[in-house]
């Protein structure tokens, strides 16, 4: 698929797709022949941010693999509502084992097919934040470490939401979750805590990591685009809202996404060898507490008391990534839309 | 049990399954469902168009189904798209954003286009049957012709000037409108068939109306006597009238009017701003506007006045004209009382002038109605229904002459109307008390209020839109423009009316980007082709009402409905 920015056809290259343009330079997602890699009858809640991010990102994965894909999934959210035995809602070879072992089932997929001499099928694991970045945190390092040819896919929910919402080492400070209540002085989860997967993953020195969310489409795709084009172990890791766990509208799970995208809370990035190569600019920088407060695992923060430290903290966090990433400056050339001659 | 039956089902024997099976639509407390809204744009219009549609055709570089689009409502795009004060661009959404879109100049380019390639409008095969009698050549009854035409009636137009386009071609300046512009787009509508009768006076219109077995009549005799301002003038002072100069300086027959070195105009209306500009254009070194209010109460279209301003003219404000004589004013200060109505201070002063010219407003020559039965009238103009028909049957009146903002949009808007209205009278078929979602009524005064909702800004997700300003239009060089009567305001090319036209937001109304398809997270959405009313339906076996695809919709056209429980 295209990467190409396309400037001033309307919506741009922002929307799935667009009259505008031709076929090939829309986004996977606009493409009625899809694969739908999660087809409908899932049980994910209303407006489930991981079946969209799922199906983005394997739907792009296999377009760029032909179809040609296996794909290995964590015990969370996404196996539980996608295979309630004996239904399945995979429209590709996918296999669950444990909770922990996504990274090194995916391993495993990819030494069977060496071994049997097959170099044309691809594997994808998946897992959630807690399988990821807490459970299957050593698997995930040693499939980096030893150069698996598997790209990851992490889609992070910010907490333990299939067991019923409770913290893990990608929850964010200051949220509510079921084990970090609320209460004391510092409520919610601690800060100091925490881990960012992402950046662990690029100091493995692998290939290709890039972050990503749910509220930019065409960014995902090309990044996983980008990934299936490499060999080796790679990385993405895409936020993705859980109206559940943040206490959210459904209908509000992709702004969600792209307030964390604005506000500087969650920097989108990709990096090579070790090294940040590019960074997603925040097109209208937004002040933090437009993204807290359209959740309820942020309510402390407003009522009874209203918490303006808690919030100035969250606040210079996000300023932290804008400087850190440098998500304000100015676009670099090739990443300005690109100005597509007028077909006259 | 028995070797002949088989195991009943148990755990791991179970056949695997697709989810399919399992109809999420069953958890849904809201639906989603597409919608048609009207957009600001179209609302605005005084001629009712339905701009969002036209330019729909426009951004895909279908200029003449955008120009045919135009035509269902507006014969004079190519006029409108230079004359217009645009209403539609100060109700357009993206103003919000960033900056209107320029629609109007996309207009003036579609209509350019039009006469570049010779498009016509075909005269329907139908006899409507009416003889129909359009007095004044103006863009009412140019408009009211046009579209009698298309209704198959036999038009007949009748003007007291020698040329057709009324106060387009002697009230508004070659540097607004050049001729060959408005002679172009007159031709067309000739080309349907409407007979032109010129330099033709009508003094009676019942006897006229007799006299030709006209079966209706709509008058649109427009506002061409000047309102006098009394001025206590000395013998020597000139004052002549803005109307006449502007006429003249058209007509060229009596030679170029005679003002001066120094000429004051007094009024701040469009007319006053077109006065001084022409004056300067016919040798006057200095020209100056006396207006009585200040700029904020200033009644002449900014841009208009910012173009007399580009070009040297300058104004005093807050100044009344208390008595003229030869080469001189006396002049009074002005203060606005809390109404914002001005007052006179006292203080006098004198203003160095040749001539003056009064710009002070029109009305309506209404002679040709005296004594016509049923006629009613109000503030010197006449009273119409929501046809454009007046108090007396048969006779129905649009433009200049009737209540409503006096510009040529809201009476292109009128002659429409009026063809309506006629040509429902001619088939006896009752008057329409409602127009429809596309007639927009506030915007022409008369008739009822539209039906539909617009489109707030709020609907819209404008982060999908690429961020891109309004496409300027080339000005001429003030200095070079103040000297003649060459086009000041020139058009678009194509490759930025283009670009302009796609910066459209498409209020209430899908274009087509595939994002509900995109974003619904339960594959809910299904493309249809060849589309149907719409691009797209849902698959409410699956949906869940999340309501994601009616929020991420760039142009609101996707509304939640509750599930009847």
């Amino acid at each position: 698929m295209s990467a190409t920015r396309l400037k001033y056809f309307q919506t741009g290259s922002f929307a799935a797709g667009n009259r505008l343009v031709d076929p090939d330079q829309r986004s996977v997602q606009s493409d009625p022949r899809r694969a739908n890699a999660i087809t409908c009858g899932h049980r994910a809640c209303q407006g489930c941010g991981e079946a969209l991010g799922a199906r983005y990102a394997l739907d792009a994965a296999l377009r760029a693999s032909d179809g040609d894909l296996i794909a290995t999934n964590a015990t969370g959210c996404l196996e539980v509502f996608s295979t309630p035995y004996p239904e399945s809602s995979w429209q590709v070879p996918w296999i669950h084992s444990l909770f922990g072992n996504a990274a090194a089932v995916a391993t495993g997929v990819a030494a069977a097919l060496k071994a049997k001499g097959n170099t044309h099928t691809r594997v994808v694991g998946q897992g959630g934040d807690g399988g990821t970045v807490d459970i299957g945190f050593a698997c995930l390092s040693g499939m980096f470490e030893r150069g698996d040819d598997v790209l990851y896919i992490c889609y992070d929910n910010e907490a333990y939401m299939n067991t019923g919402v409770q913290r893990s080492a990608a929850t964010p400070p200051a949220a509510y979750t079921t084990t970090t209540q609320a209460v004391g002085e510092q409520p919610g989860a601690p800060w100091g805590q925490g881990k960012d997967a992402a950046l662990i993953a690029l100091a493995h020195e692998i290939p290709y990591v890039a972050t990503a969310t749910i509220a930019d489409l065409r960014d995902l795709e090309r990044k996983v685009h980008t990934a299936m084009e490499i060999r080796g172990a790679r990385y993405i890791h895409v936020l993705v809202t859980c109206p559940l766990g943040w206490g959210a509208a459904s209908a509000d799970s992709i702004k969600l996404a792209r307030l964390a995208m604005e506000t500087g809370i969650f920097p989108v990035w990709e990096g090579e060898h070790g090294d940040v190569v590019s960074v997603t600019k925040i097109r209208h920088r937004t002040p933090v507490e437009e993204y807290l407060k359209l959740q309820t695992r942020f309510r402390h923060l407003f009522a009874p008391v209203r918490r303006d430290d808690v919030i100035a903290r969250i606040q210079a966090r996000a300023d932290r990534n804008i400087a850190r990433f440098g998500l304000l400056e100015a676009l670099d050339e090739d990443q300005l839309d690109e100005a597509v001659e007028v077909d006259v | 049990m028995s070797s002949g039956t088989p195991a009943p089902p148990f755990a791991i024997t179970l056949d695997v399954g697709s989810s399919r099976a399992n109809l999420t639509g069953s958890w849904r407390t809201e639906r989603p469902q597409y919608v048609r809204l009207t957009a600001p744009c179209g609302a605005g219009c005084p001629a009712a168009e339905d701009v969002q549609q036209w330019l729909y055709h426009a951004e895909e570089g279908g200029y003449e189904a955008a120009w045919r689009k135009i035509m269902e409502r507006n014969p004079l795009p190519a006029v409108s798209g230079r004359i217009c004060y645009h209403p539609c661009e100060t109700a357009c959404n993206r103003a919000q954003l960033d900056e209107a879109v320029g629609i109007n100049s996309v207009e003036r380019f579609l209509g350019d286009q039009a006469l570049a390639g010779g498009w016509q409008i075909e005269r329907p095969a139908l006899d409507g049957g009416g003889r129909v009698l359009v007095i004044g050549a103006g863009p009412s009854g140019l408009s009211a012709a046009y579209h009698l035409a298309l209704l198959g009636h036999h038009v007949t137009v009748r003007d007291m000037a020698p040329a057709a386009g009324g106060m387009m071609r002697y009230g508004i300046p070659k540097y607004r409108l050049p001729r060959e512009v408005l002679d172009a787009e007159i031709d067309r509508i000739a080309a349907l068939g409407v007979e032109f009768q010129l330099s033709a006076h009508v003094s009676d219109v019942v006897a006229e109306q007799a006299e030709g077995s006209y079966d209706a009549v709509f008058l649109a005799v427009g506002a061409t006597l000047p309102q006098r301002t009394y001025i206590p003038a000395g013998s020597a002072a000139k004052i002549i009238d803005a109307i006449a100069l502007l006429r003249d300086a058209e007509d060229g027959s009596a030679g170029p009017p005679l003002l001066g070195r120094r000429v004051a105009v007094y009024g701040g209306g469009n007319t006053a701003m077109d006065a001084a500009r022409t004056a300067k254009r016919l040798g006057a070194e200095e020209s100056i506007i006396v207006y009585r209010r200040d700029r904020a109460h200033m009644p002449a279209h900014e841009s208009e006045l910012m173009e007399a301003l580009a070009e040297g003219i300058k104004v005093k404000w807050l100044t009344t004209i208390t008595a003229a004589d030869a080469g001189e004013l006396e002049v009074e200060r002005m203060e606005l009382d809390e109404h914002g109505r001005p007052q006179p201070t006292g203080e006098f002063e004198k203003l160095g002038a040749d001539a003056v010219v009064l710009a002070t407003g029109q009305v309506s020559d209404l002679s040709l109605l005296e004594g016509v039965a049923g006629i009613e009238f109000e503030d010197n103009v006449v009273k119409v229904d929501g046809n454009m028909m007046t108090g007396h049957a048969g006779i129905f009146a649009g433009g200049d002459m009737v209540p409503a903002e006096r510009t040529a949009t809201v009476a292109i808007g009128h002659g429409r109307r009026a063809a309506h209205g006629i040509d429902r009278w001619l088939r006896g078929a009752p008057a329409e008390e409602e127009w429809g979602l596309e007639d927009s009524a506030s915007a022409t005064g008369v008739g009822p209020a539209p039906l539909t909702a617009q489109v707030p800004f709020e609907r819209l997700n404008t982060w999908y839109y690429s961020d891109a300003p309004k496409t300027v239009r080339a000005e001429l060089d003030a200095v070079r423009r103040s000297s003649t009567f060459d086009e000041v305001v020139l058009g678009l090319d194509e490759s930025n009316a283009l670009f302009e036209a796609r910066r459209c937001m498409s209020c209430g109304n899908c274009l087509a980007c595939d994002n509900c398809y995109g974003v619904c997270p339960d594959n809910a959405v299904v493309k249809l082709d060849p589309p149907g009313a719409y691009a797209y339906a849902f698959d409410l076996d699956y949906c869940k009402g999340c309501g994601v695809c009616a929020a991420e919709c760039p142009c609101g056209a996707i509304e939640m409905v509750p599930e009847p429980i």
